[in-house]
């Protein structure tokens, strides 16, 4: 009998049904989320993962703005259509420094978490501007301001030091020289672009909006997108060894 | 797969759903008690009792 | 003020009215509290909108110190005008419902619904012809979409939820909610939210997690109203004058706990300062993963079933005029319900760099999860046994029990799709696309238009609807839409997986990328036809509910007319 009347608390009692109810939905939560901050499989070993530029953030934060990731993924499923339409799956290792994910819920365009290095930059800014000169069946929107609007460097730094807050490996050096890698990373013969490699030894420096008067918001997209998928080293990734 | 993993998933395999099956198998007796069912067939009638 | 933290911790039946009584002319500490509490915010709104070179956020903080201003003076307005009366609790023995905020939610409802389906047709034309597009930031596909989101589910679905919940809330513990400007100011903080969110997006205000979009300040605001607007549920519980909790008001209380709950684990952001519209998430890759669609299939599950189930336990017993099937049956459901959902976020997530045993574990969930939901259809349809011809004859009723056969329909697709095999075909396509419209236009749209149909005339105290053929005419044209648009999602998305995964006789992939999404053209046609059709619907609803109010014919003889409350407020 006494159950029964436990369960009356619940009814007549609102502050025991809260308790009650929170008590029954973080079950389920903690369970599956906890055990991903402390399992060491959750996160593949993996050689060649570092932190975006101060160039690639910035486009990647533009990349957010417009909301690509709402018809492009980046995710790369094992599957043999998927391996062979974008290449090797994606590690979780691979946005381990992405806050938040990009990895999407929807192909109304093809996936992207590999379309690093595999069209040129002009390719890339044509199709931004007008995607159907290039690809006369797509459905895409065609986005000619990025290549006008000049890039905003005014946060960068305090964008990479609040990155680093949460955990991504950042210089004091590459914080503290943002604007300038911004500027160095998309104007090669530049003093900036010399300082920018000895910071950045794996990163490229280009004119990836192919215009050299200023540092466009097409920089910095193109870069963020030439990037995307390039930086681990699967030559000498151990497929065998991170299997789950 | 790591021990911590196996040791997780045998927990939740094992107790998890013995701990489920009691907490359903209370919420039913509960609501199926013969005594319980005159205040549940009044409960019923609270949108019918306003003003 | 009727400092809700400072109540007894449970149900007590009278404090409300011994602060009531203790007010004399003085402004109440409820309305120097927020009046002091808007200043402030007003304050920091001029201070950021002054020093911050992001347009956006100036825009933003010049809105929101506008907003707290105009509420102080309405604040202080009010109070000159009514001398600092207290507002009875009940006049002649009988409760004094509060219902003006639950009027402002039930039109701000149809107001934001009709422009969030109108959104939702412009993308799906962008989807069929690109050049609608017109290259514009604040036109394109990726800015337009959570715009069409957010005023669905949160402007719409969220007003329908605000204002009925302080209805049901009010009428099945038969007494009026507490406080003077609480409950308004729930409401119209909420509403400032929408507001505040909606721009952003069109401005390039986002933090990209779906459904979760808006980015840390609106965050933020939607946090303080998000505890008043539970503090308001519980006290009007503490108050409440019925002994048992009606069970709609678990269900409710479940949606409003839980959304909290998600919402800041979901949004647990670094702003980058101040004066900036950006942050970043503190959750990073498979782990922010993992947290968005925990949230995000939560906000399916609490905002979007639980909100919406308190509804159907509600409002389809009162037009029936019989009680729900089987109470008991409604409490294995909500705690069935609660308990299993919470566990089905990561079906999302199947196949991705996610570990499997987290995505296994929430597709078993998923199946389970059949049985509550089930559970629920049957208890909302059988609620009609023995009064199945009303169907034919009130198409209101009608309409909800068919959104209860949509939700059966949705809830028996979802767990088929969380399924690896089944996954791995319909990801990615617009098959997801059509799940989530069945269960949003089908039951959540019909349930909601439902609860509205029944609501207006009551809260304006009017006999009936204007017109029964008006709403006959909408549940066809709006059915007739549903119908073209899930299968034209069904037949393109499964379409499409296939076409991906098609190899020619050579081994070779059979088709580009681009001729998969050429195939879908004549079916993102189609799709907008729905849709279009859906807005009709909903534009003949809004001018019903217009007619009603404004020429609809008195209940007579009421005791507690709504018009001589409404201006007190």
């Amino acid at each position: 009998m006494s159950a029964w009347k436990k369960h009356e608390v619940f009814e007549k009692n609102s502050f025991v049904l809260l308790v009650g109810i929170l008590v029954a939905v973080s079950i389920g939560g903690l369970v599956e989320i906890a055990p991903l901050f402390y399992l060491k499989s959750t996160i593949e070993k993996t050689e060649g993962m570092r932190p975006y530029t101060p160039l690639e953030l910035a486009g990647r934060d533009i990349y957010i703005r417009e909301g690509c990731y709402l018809c492009h993924s980046q995710m790369v499923r094992p599957m043999r259509d998927e391996l062979e339409r974008y290449g090797h799956y994606s590690l979780a290792a691979e946005s381990m420094y992405d806050h938040p994910f990009q990895w999407g819920s929807k192909r109304t365009g093809p996936d992207l978490a590999r379309v690093g290095g595999k069209y040129s930059d002009d390719w890339h800014v044509e199709h931004l501007i007008d995607p159907r000169s290039l690809v006369p069946a797509s459905i895409m929107p065609g986005y000619p301001f990025l290549a006008e609007n000049r890039l905003e460097t005014r946060d960068i730094k305090a964008s990479l030091s609040v990155n680093s807050f949460i955990g991504v490996p950042y210089t004091d050096a590459q914080i503290e020289n943002a604007v300038s890698d911004v500027l160095g990373q998309a104007m090669p013969d530049s003093d900036a672009a010399y300082d920018f490699e000895e910071r950045w030894p794996t990163a490229t420096v280009r004119d990836f909006d192919g215009n050299p008067r200023e540092v466009t918001e097409m920089d910095a997209l193109v870069a963020y997108l030439q990037v995307l998928g390039t930086m681990v080293d699967f030559s000498i990734y151990d497929d065998a060894a991170n299997s789950r | 797969m790591n021990e911590t993993y196996s040791a997780f998933a045998g927990f939740a395999q094992t107790w998890g759903l013995i701990y489920f099956m009691i907490m359903f198998g209370i919420v039913l007796a509960y609501v199926m008690w013969p005594k319980n069912r005159k205040k549940f067939d009044d409960a019923a009638q609270i949108p019918f009792r306003e003003d | 003020m009727v400092v809700p933290s400072l109540a007894p911790c449970m149900d007590s039946n009278n404090w409300g009215a011994e602060m009531a009584q203790k007010k004399t002319g003085l402004v109440s500490l409820e309305e120097g509290g927020f009046a002091i509490f808007l200043v402030l915010l007003a304050f920091v709104c001029i201070i950021i909108a002054g020093k911050t070179f992001d347009q956006v956020m100036a825009f933003h903080a010049g809105l929101g110190a506008l907003f707290a201003a105009v509420s102080v003076f309405m604040i202080f307005k009010n109070y000159f005008d009514d001398g600092g009366e207290p507002i009875p609790a009940e006049i002649n023995g009988k409760p004094n419902y509060n219902i003006g905020p639950i009027k402002f939610g039930a039109v701000a409802a149809m107001f934001w619904g009709v422009a969030g389906f109108l959104v939702g047709l412009i993308i799906a034309l962008q989807l069929a012809w690109p050049a609608l597009n017109f290259d514009l930031p604040w036109t394109n596909f990726g800015r337009l979409r959570p715009l069409h989101t957010s005023a669905v589910i949160f402007a719409f679905g969220g007003n329908v939820l605000l204002a009925t919940s302080m209805y049901v809330v009010q009428r099945t513990c038969r007494v009026r909610m507490p406080g003077k400007i609480l409950p308004w100011f729930v409401i119209l903080g909420y509403n400032a939210f929408i507001v505040i969110a909606g721009t952003g997006y069109l401005l390039g205000a986002t933090q990209s997690k779906e459904y979760a979009e808006p980015e840390w300040y609106a965050d933020l605001w939607l946090t303080v109203v998000w505890v008043l607007y539970l503090l308001l549920f519980l006290g009007t519980l503490w108050k409440r004058k019925e002994p048992h909790i009606y069970v709609a008001n678990w269900f409710y209380l479940a949606f409003i706990v839980t959304i909290a709950l998600l919402h800041v684990t979901n949004n647990l952001t670094i702003p980058v300062s101040i004066y900036s519209t950006k942050s970043y998430i503190v959750w990073a890759g498979v782990q922010d993963a993992m947290v968005q669609w925990w949230y995000g299939h939560n906000a399916v599950g609490f905002f979007l079933t639980a909100g919406f189930l308190a509804i159907m336990y509600y409002f389809i017993p009162k037009r029936a005029e019989r009680p729900v099937y089987s109470y008991r049956l409604s409490i294995v459901h909500f705690w069935a319900l609660i308990f299993i959902y919470i566990w089905a976020g990561p079906h999302h997530l199947h196949y991705t760099a996610l570990p499997q045993w987290a995505s296994t574990l929430g597709a078993t969930f998923s199946i389970i999860l059949w049985m509550p939901s089930w559970g629920g259809m049957i208890n909302g349809l059988m609620t009609l046994s023995g009064a199945w011809d009303k169907l034919r004859t009130d198409p209101v009723l009608r309409m909800m029990v068919v959104s209860v056969a949509f939700y059966g329909m949705s809830t028996f697709e979802g767990p088929l799709m969380s399924l690896r095999s089944v996954n791995s075909l319909s990801h990615y396509t617009d098959w997801t696309i059509g799940h989530v419209h069945s269960g949003a236009l089908g039951w959540v749209g019909y349930i909601s238009f439902g609860a509205l149909y029944c609501l207006i005339p009551w809260l304006w105290n009017k006999k009936s609807l204007y017109s029964l053929k008006l709403v006959n005419w909408h549940f066809w044209l709006s059915t007739l839409g549903i119908v073209l648009y899930i299968t034209a999602m069904w037949v393109s998305g499964i379409m499409q997986g296939l076409m991906w995964r098609a190899y020619d006789n050579l081994g070779f992939l059979e088709y580009s990328f681009v001729e998969t999404v050429e195939a879908m053209h004549p079916f993102y046609i189609i799709r907008a036809l729905g849709g279009a059709l859906f807005v009709l619907g909903s534009l003949i609803m809004a001018y019903n509910l217009w007619m009603t109010v404004r020429h609809g014919e008195a209940e007579e003889a009421d005791t507690t007319p709504a018009g001589s409350l409404a201006p007190a407020e």
